[in-house]
């Protein structure tokens, strides 16, 4: 008995468990208002249905929030990613649309090398400014917000460039193994900047950073190359997500593309469990937070709530999430419901040992 | 005060956290125009009795009464109103306001909702006035001292109408003036009747002030003593249950000896290094297996050299060989890669990564010299975590809970494994001792010892001169951001000389060069 309820302590106490337990909840709530809702079909050769959807669409929210998840790890932010994302989509389809042959698997590829190429040198001004010039990253970060809407629309010379390219659209509609392309294009991205994290001391190093910047200095860690190198993967990333948002609707418009992904990004990042404040991070929490809003997105739309409200219901999801996810609240809560209960497993952290 | 009834008496305080039973049937007792000195190792439950008392914590099992009446705070802030007001050892104030702002915070005087500023700054002036502390109440408080800030947290606390006072380690960042200080003025309160908890790691502060004494060892009353009747031995013992033997083998350490040391090229030779408004430029030669100690009272620029020497700050003045070859010390990174490491006095704001694991504030120096792209592996990880963990008794001995959660002794230690790990040829160490219980003070002065025996050279910079006298095979005295001497401590030195020369100055041993 005891050892059930240790366990089942354990798993409610999990980071992960509130975000999981909503994500659960949503798709409960869209089976039961459309019973058909979890199924998937076989067409042609591909799999189809709304989960298939879901993760076919969340694919560059991940994508960006994965960079948005190291930056904030560091104690910064980055707001210029949905202007990145809106870049290096242009470039890649100004590219693609001078080509004599759009469908040229060659020109394809230097398209996407160029936009990530821009992205990368956009990425590394960011780092500059925060980690040599030392502006506060959300100042920093603005400058390519405003700037980076404009250039995008000077790419595409305020017009909705459109292209007709089957590679390029491929990156946002295609398949691959009967799933939509962009979701092995997201796992992909997720390894690597695993890989890069965990694998390396990369990761251990933005922690160290973001949880205490001072001590780090002190430490010996060049604190200013790790700022650095996070805006640049962030840089990065957004351009990947960039290429799939313009494939997607083959065509590229300077002001729409990747309007707001920055805030769902930064929601996704906190939903996932990574403090604002910077320090320890968790990738696969951020993946789950990107996942929610999508869903969250998709319901808005299945439940044909009004356009109206539909905000309004997502920001209600948005703060239960963030409410139950948060120590202070559930231990108010817990107290409040079982007031004889002797003390209540309630704080996800470790109460403080032996106080000395 | 004797016969009159206590102020305070709490009986039968238990306490528990998951795996700790933190105070067991605890007893304590303040009377009015008391000074009453908790004392205890780190982890004996001192903290918890004061958390318990202001409400920070609520019992397990056990009464609390205040003036004759039972009380059960729920939080600190009605134990304030109470009249039970608490200045904690880590001065918590916000340093971006001002000092005025700091001691008004939350109770500002208002009219119609308004605040009363001009009336506020008057009542600041007035009370840092009885606190003889002549500072400007409209500057940021961020850009005085810890020291004063502590005084201005101490202003705040006795502003309200308290009764009882309670001090934890209000000297620990203090220097022997603000100490005297400090101790005028809780004379001065006591006089006015208020019963004050003093709790302090320092014994002589115990006995220059203290009336009586509760001892606390594992969560349990030892006792309770007039200080008259319990001599400063039989308090350690009481603290520590054991006799004194570790103190004891550390002081039969033979007294180094420092003339084969002094010899051949210096590790380290700072000529003329000094930094506009931080240290005046000063010279300093480091041999290999050298203890250097470096004393001199709180502010007179002992932290500066300290820095200067590991690159934290950049020198403006000065040249510094390493080996016999001129370098410079511009940065941390540049004074690691020559074999130096420093563990700061602010141990929290500069030394652990408080939400890190154990093992990962260990390895962090290691890690960082290598470089990010060549992880330590984490078999070695767990070697050299293993070791040092066991060698230094780091505990709780689980190398993957944030070392937020460790005491502050044991959070030193992690600092210190940081960079033993690195095998520096130098280590600097400032205020290493500083706020731990006396156990972790006495592991840490003999690793000292061993470390400087076994080759490695330590500038130790400590407030304490007993422990720069035991620990240094040449002392360094700093006054007013100035080097004033270096001594060979031999048996012509002892604790009156330096103070001498903190107090006379220059001129007496001649500096060299």
């Amino acid at each position: 008995m005891s050892n059930r309820k240790a366990g089942y302590r354990a798993l409610t106490t999990h980071r992960l468990f509130w975000p999981v337990a909503v994500l659960v909840v949503m798709l409960a709530a869209n089976t039961v208002y459309r019973p058909g809702f979890l199924s998937v079909q076989m067409r042609d050769g591909h799999l189809y249905g709304s989960l298939i959807d879901i993760l076919r669409l969340s694919a560059p929210l991940i994508l960006v929030a994965l960079g948005m998840t190291l930056v904030i790890a560091t104690g910064g932010i980055d707001l210029s990613v949905g202007s990145l994302c809106a870049i290096s989509g242009a470039i890649a389809c100004l590219h693609i649309s001078r080509q004599p042959d759009q469908n040229d698997l060659g020109g394809v590829l230097t398209a996407l090398a160029l936009g990530l190429g821009v992205a990368l040198v956009l990425g590394a001004w960011n780092g500059v400014l925060v980690a040599v010039i030392g502006i506060q990253p959300i100042i920093a970060t603005l400058i390519l917000m405003v700037a980076g809407r404009g250039l995008a629309q000077l790419i595409t010379e305020g017009q909705i460039l459109t292209i007709n390219s089957g590679p390029y659209k491929a990156i946002g509609v295609g398949h691959l193994l009967t799933l939509p392309l962009a979701i092995f294009l997201a796992l992909a991205a997720a390894t690597v900047v695993a890989v890069v994290t965990r694998r390396t001391a990369l990761g251990l190093m933005i922690e160290s950073v973001g949880g205490n910047a001072r001590a780090s200095r002190l430490a010996g860690i060049r604190s200013g190359r790790i700022t650095f190198l996070v805006y640049v993967i962030s840089a990065a990333c957004a351009a990947v997500a960039g290429f799939m948002m313009t494939a997607n609707v083959s065509s590229a418009d300077g002001n729409a593309a990747g309007l707001w992904v920055e805030l769902d990004a930064i929601l996704a990042v906190v939903i996932g469990g990574t403090s604002l404040a910077g320090g320890r991070f968790s990738l696969s929490g951020t993946i789950l937070g990107a996942l929610l809003i999508q869903t969250l997105t998709t319901t808005v739309y299945a439940m044909n709530i009004s356009p109206q409200t539909s905000l309004l219901f997502k920001a209600v999801v948005v703060i239960a999430v963030c409410l139950i996810q948060a120590p202070g609240f559930r231990a108010r809560f817990a107290r409040r419901r079982a007031p004889a209960a002797a003390p209540a497993p309630v704080s996800e952290q470790p109460k403080e040992q032996v106080p000395a | 005060m004797t016969g009159s009834h206590p102020v305070l008496t709490m009986t039968g305080i238990s306490k528990s956290f998951p795996g700790v039973r933190a105070l067991d049937n605890v007893a304590f007792r303040l009377f009015p125009g008391e000074v009453h000195a908790l004392m205890g190792e780190n982890g004996a439950g001192k903290s918890t009795l004061i958390k318990v008392l202001t409400g920070v914590y609520g019992t397990d099992e056990g009464t609390v009464t205040l003036g004759g009446e039972q009380v059960s705070f729920t939080g600190p802030m009605q134990a304030t109103a109470a009249g039970v007001s608490t200045v904690y050892q880590e001065v918590n104030l916000c340093t971006n306001l001002s000092v005025a702002e700091n001691i008004f915070i939350g109770r500002e005087p208002r009219r119609l909702g308004a605040v009363r500023w001009s009336e506020m700054r008057r009542r600041a002036r007035s009370l840092l006035a009885r606190l003889d502390l002549d500072i400007d109440v409209n500057a940021q408080l961020g850009s005085y001292s810890l020291a004063v800030q502590q005084m201005v947290a101490i202003a705040r606390a006795i502003d309200i109408e308290a009764r009882v006072l309670v001090l934890d380690e209000p000297t620990s960042s203090l220097d022997a003036g603000e100490v005297a200080q400090l101790f005028r003025v809780m004379r001065q309160l006591r006089d006015d009747g208020i019963a004050i908890l003093f709790v302090t790691h320092f014994l002589d502060q115990v006995y220059g002030i203290a009336d009586r004494i509760t001892v606390l060892r594992n969560g349990q009353l030892v006792g309770e003593y007039a200080t008259s009747e319990l001599p400063q031995l039989g308090l350690v013992e009481k603290m520590i249950g054991k006799e004194l033997r570790v103190l004891e083998r550390l002081d039969e350490h033979p007294r180094h000896d420092p003339a084969d040391r002094a010899e051949g090229t210096p590790l380290l030779d700072a000529r003329e290094l000094g930094r506009r408004s931080a240290v005046a430029p000063f010279s300093l030669t480091i041999h290999e297996g050298e203890v250097v100690g470096l004393a001199g009272l709180l502010g007179s620029g002992r932290t500066e050299v300290a820095r200067l020497l590991f690159g934290a700050d950049r020198a403006d003045h000065g040249s510094v060989r390493v080996h016999g070859s001129p370098t410079s010390l511009r940065t941390p990174v540049a004074a690691i890669a020559r074999g130096i490491g420093f563990c700061s006095e602010n141990r929290r704001a500069e030394g652990v990564i408080a939400e890190l694991s154990v093992r990962e504030n260990i390895i962090l120096a290691l890690q960082a010299a290598r470089g990010w792209l060549r992880p330590v592996p984490r078999r070695r990880q767990d070697e050299l975590v293993e070791r040092y963990v066991r060698a230094l008794s780091i505990r709780p001995a689980d190398p993957d809970i944030p070392v937020g959660n460790l005491s502050g002794g044991n959070q030193q230690k992690v600092l210190l494994a940081r960079w033993l790990i690195t095998e520096p040829r130098l280590l600097i160490l400032d205020e290493p001792t500083r706020g731990i219980d006396i156990g972790a003070k006495t592991e840490i002065q003999r690793l000292v010892a061993q470390l400087s025996d076994g080759g490695m050279a330590v500038l130790f910079v400590s407030a304490e001169l007993e422990e720069v006298l035991r620990l240094s095979h040449r002392i360094a005295v700093m006054r007013d951001r100035e080097m004033v001497t270096q001594l060979t401590n031999d048996e012509s030195v002892d604790a009156d000389r330096i103070m001498q020369s903190i107090a006379a100055g220059a001129g007496q041993e001649g500096m060299p060069s």
